[in-house]
């Protein structure tokens, strides 16, 4: 393989004001090969990223391109140095086509330069979607397409620029399996042709799958570089944590619930768009992983038993008696809580404080007779829970926006713990959380569960399931393909049923 | 493959029943009308109708521009007002030719767009901030110019014909230029590069920034755009009147943002149409006639125009939210 060296990254420094992102931080690219970049969430991966496609302006060091140093002024000036980079948000306009997407700034004019030629523009987007093998129609609009065919774009994009050197942040983070499988085929192949690619994500499989080398950052400093075929996974995740952690762990003892009283129950739920006659029992103390693929309707079940969805049949039973539950506020009377994969939308209000979300959910019992919040009692309860879920924030009063993730999720918690709610639906808990605050999570939940609260937790990571799961439920196309308890269940088992109907 | 040509293809049918659903209710409030009162589908209270949408509906075509890219305009209504008054006091105090007097008012306008489009982006101040200002420095230099004083131009020769003359035999030229304008607008929304950006901008800002794309020259651009069809309104108002009213033009915005937003564009931005603005627009001034014509009194005129925005845009969001847009 041709190693020749196309990115080197030499002593960058970046702060922002009271934060140090980068310190003196370096990194290689060759080209033909895949180098992984990993750390835990402000590690500085992404400000590394946002330096070298001109976003942020480094304060120190060198970054050389063949050798030779260059300045990145902008995302235009990056682009033309052959630098494209695929963001982890979507980085696409949903109302235009794919075509008008991917060839976006550089659209084939006519009559003087003022007028597109959209035929010509369909027809150059053809071109490329054909070199990646995308079956993409160019003329769809891009809000139509599955995330995982967006991303395709976003690909197809990049490449248009015809760049040597390609970013992709977290880029299977919402894909399926069988699409991972396709992305990285397409990795494989702009690898052979001679591409660098440096790939961040959060999952190590698919890094020793994909990678030739991984590069370790943490706290915004250089830690490692490791040659992937001779480096084991736990070895990875100590260096980006400091400390060793294991990762295929089961629950400590598998308990046994057919004692135990059954907390829910649904009986042949479907709904009009995708649900098809889905039962199982839910007991106390349990819980229950969710798993499946992308859209095989596990959010939708969720929202379906917390009132969100219309059911269209079925029936929810909640300690031996029929419920009714109509819109969220009724799954919340009957003790139900859902806590959203989409944390920042629907779990925490990012402007205010940790003590204003806390309390929150809860001001019907803190207001005093003639309506004012009782400001020491809100205080007394925000402390509490900061100190029970071990929420790390340096007061009660800071922005939950400046929190980390992690500790943003466990505010979440803590808002729901407040209530007496005795089912907890969690929709892919640990989502954008580093491995050590993930930790944490999972302890959280474990202690929820030995204090009697009922559990279904949503995921899409296998070994998140099988590490915290008494049994599995596992979806597919919006039916139930099979219930396994953990000790009979392993990754295999689960693909298998998780693509039952496909 | 014949899969993909399947979508497109309903893609494709569905956004021309989007267009006709607005323009089916056009056509059923129109008949509603003709057989309410025989005095309305007469030739001259259509183009009555027509003459009566000329203003709001050119201020409705620019604001589109603006709304399709997630902004918005208010300073629209007494920018009327303010361009207008330009035309007047150029041809009436300065005595210039009336080819001059149009350039005068399209370029005070595109220069309030100007102004605007660098509050915005320059300053980084919300549009909705922006623009009120805007609104306000319009309204005020209009009474300073005109001296709170209308300014009469019934004697420049031939001013009259902008707005009533007639090219076209019993079809006044003001209808004429706003069809014309909402043609223009259309080719430069759907098949230029500023029309694109429009798009690209209202449906991602961000990303559109990320990928190149100057996005502060083409907002400001935009807005220039906008300004230019405040220009022409201002022109074409001034016409029909044969004077500048100093007092008249508040209130323009909303009804053309109401316009705007019965055509279907959304004010999110990154969705809209000349055609539906158009057709908006088309709707309201059909009511507000039909209404008079039946003899309902114009306060409750009103009244009925508020409640047709609610109903337009809850069965567009219904149509959205059953296409699988929300």
């Amino acid at each position: 393989m041709a190693t020749a060296q196309l990115l080197s990254v030499e002593g960058v420094s970046k702060s922002f004001p009271g934060v140090q992102a980068l310190k003196d931080v370096h990194l290689d690219l060759n080209s033909g090969e895949v180098l992984a970049l990993v750390g835990e969430n402000g590690a500085g991966k992404s400000t590394l990223m946002k330096v070298l496609s001109g976003i942020y302006k480094r304060d120190t060091g060198v970054i050389k391109l063949n050798n030779q140093p260059i300045e990145v002024d902008g995302p235009l000036q990056a682009q033309k140095l052959g630098i494209a980079i695929i963001h982890q948000e979507m980085n696409l306009m949903p109302h235009l086509t794919v075509a008008q997407n991917i060839l976006i700034g550089r659209e084939p004019r006519k009559l003087f330069g003022i007028a597109t030629d959209d035929k010509e523009l369909n027809r150059q987007a053809k071109i490329l979607l054909d070199e990646l093998h995308l079956n993409l129609d160019p003329n769809q609009l891009v809000g139509k397409l599955t995330v995982a065919k967006q991303q395709m774009v976003e690909i197809a994009k990049a490449l248009s620029y015809d760049s040597k050197i390609i970013i992709m942040d977290e880029p299977t983070s919402a894909l399926t399996q069988s699409e991972t499988d396709v992305l990285f085929t397409i990795i494989g192949n702009l690898r052979k042709s001679g591409k660098g690619i440096i790939y961040i994500s959060h999952r190590m499989e698919e890094l020793t799958k994909i990678s030739d080398r991984i590069t370790v950052f943490r706290d915004g400093q250089y830690i490692d570089t490791l040659i992937t075929k001779d480096t084991k996974i736990a070895k990875i995740i100590s260096l980006m944590i400091g400390r060793e952690v294991a990762q295929d762990i089961r629950p400590d003892q598998v308990k046994k619930f057919s004692d135990s009283e059954v907390a829910l129950e649904i009986k042949g739920l479907s709904t009009k768009n995708l649900l098809k006659d889905i039962s199982f029992q839910l007991r106390k103390g349990e819980i229950l992983g969710f798993a499946g693929l992308m859209g095989a309707g596990r959010t939708e079940l969720a929202l379906a038993i917390v009132g969100k969805d219309q059911i269209s049949a079925g029936e929810i039973i909640i300690k031996g008696k029929k419920v009714k539950i109509n819109n969220p506020s009724d799954a919340v009377a009957n003790g139900i809580g859902y806590l959203s994969e989409d944390r920042k939308r629907y779990g925490v209000l990012l402007n205010q404080d940790v003590k204003f979300n806390l309390v929150l959910s809860n001001l019907r019992r803190l207001i005093s007779k003639i309506g004012f919040v009782n400001t020491a009692k809100s205080k007394g309860l925000s402390n509490d829970a900061v100190k029970n879920l071990t929420i790390r924030t340096p007061t009660i009063n800071q922005m939950v926006k400046n929190l980390s993730g992690g500790n943003q999720q466990k505010v979440v918690i803590g808002k729901w713990l407040t209530r007496e709610t005795d089912i907890l639906i969690f929709d892919e808990p640990t989502r954008g959380i580093d491995v050590g605050a993930k930790d944490e999570v999972y302890k959280l939940i474990g202690e929820l569960a030995k204090a009697g609260k009922s559990i279904i937790m949503i995921s899409s990571e296998l070994p998140e399931v099988l590490r915290m799961s008494d049994r599995i439920l596992v979806m597919c196309e919006g039916r139930v393909t099979g219930i396994l308890t953990n000790k009979e269940a392993d990754q295999n088992l689960i693909m298998q049923y998780a693509t039952k109907y496909r | 493959m014949a899969k993909l040509k399947d979508n497109a293809l309903m893609a494709s049918i569905r956004h021309r029943a989007e267009q006709s659903l607005a323009f089916a209710s056009l056509v059923a409030i129109f008949i509603f009308f003709t057989f309410a009162n025989s005095a309305f589908a007469t030739w001259s209270n259509i183009t009555g109708i027509l003459l009566s949408t000329a203003v709001i509906g050119l201020l409705a075509i620019g604001t589109t521009f603006v709304i399709i890219t997630g902004g918005i305009d208010l300073s629209i209504g007494t920018g009327v007002t303010l361009t207008s008054v330009m035309v007047a006091w150029s041809l009436n105090n300065m005595g210039m030719p009336i080819w001059v007097g149009i350039i005068v008012g399209i370029l005070s306008g595109a220069l309030m767009g100007l102004f605007s489009g660098l509050a915005i982006t320059r300053l980084q101040l919300p549009p909705f901030i922006a623009t009120l200002a805007m609104m306000l420095i319009a309204k005020g230099l209009a009474l300073v110019i005109s001296g709170v004083k209308p300014i009469y131009l019934e004697s420049v020769e031939g001013y009259n014909n902008i707005a009533l003359g007639q090219i076209i035999p019993n079809f006044p030229n003001a209808v004429l230029i706003f069809f014309a304008s909402a043609v223009v607008a259309s080719i430069v929304l759907n098949r230029t590069i500023i029309g694109r950006y429009t798009f690209a901008i209202g449906s991602n800002e961000e990303a559109t920034k990320l990928s190149g794309i100057n996005v502060d020259r083409w907002k400001i651009l935009i807005y220039i755009i906008g300004g230019i069809y405040i220009g022409l309104a201002g022109i074409v108002l001034s016409s029909r009147l044969s004077s500048a009213q100093p007092a008249l033009g508040q209130g323009y915005e909303l009804e053309a943002i109401a316009a705007v937003i019965i055509g279907g564009t959304s004010l999110l931005g990154g969705k809209g149409s000349i055609t539906g603005t158009v057709i908006g627009a088309l709707i309201m001034a059909v009511l507000i006639n039909g209404l008079r014509i039946m003899e309902i009194r114009q306060e409750w005129q009103t009244v009925v125009t508020g409640l047709v925005i609610i109903v337009a845009v809850y069965a567009d969001s219904i149509r959205r939210r059953n296409a699988g847009e929300l």
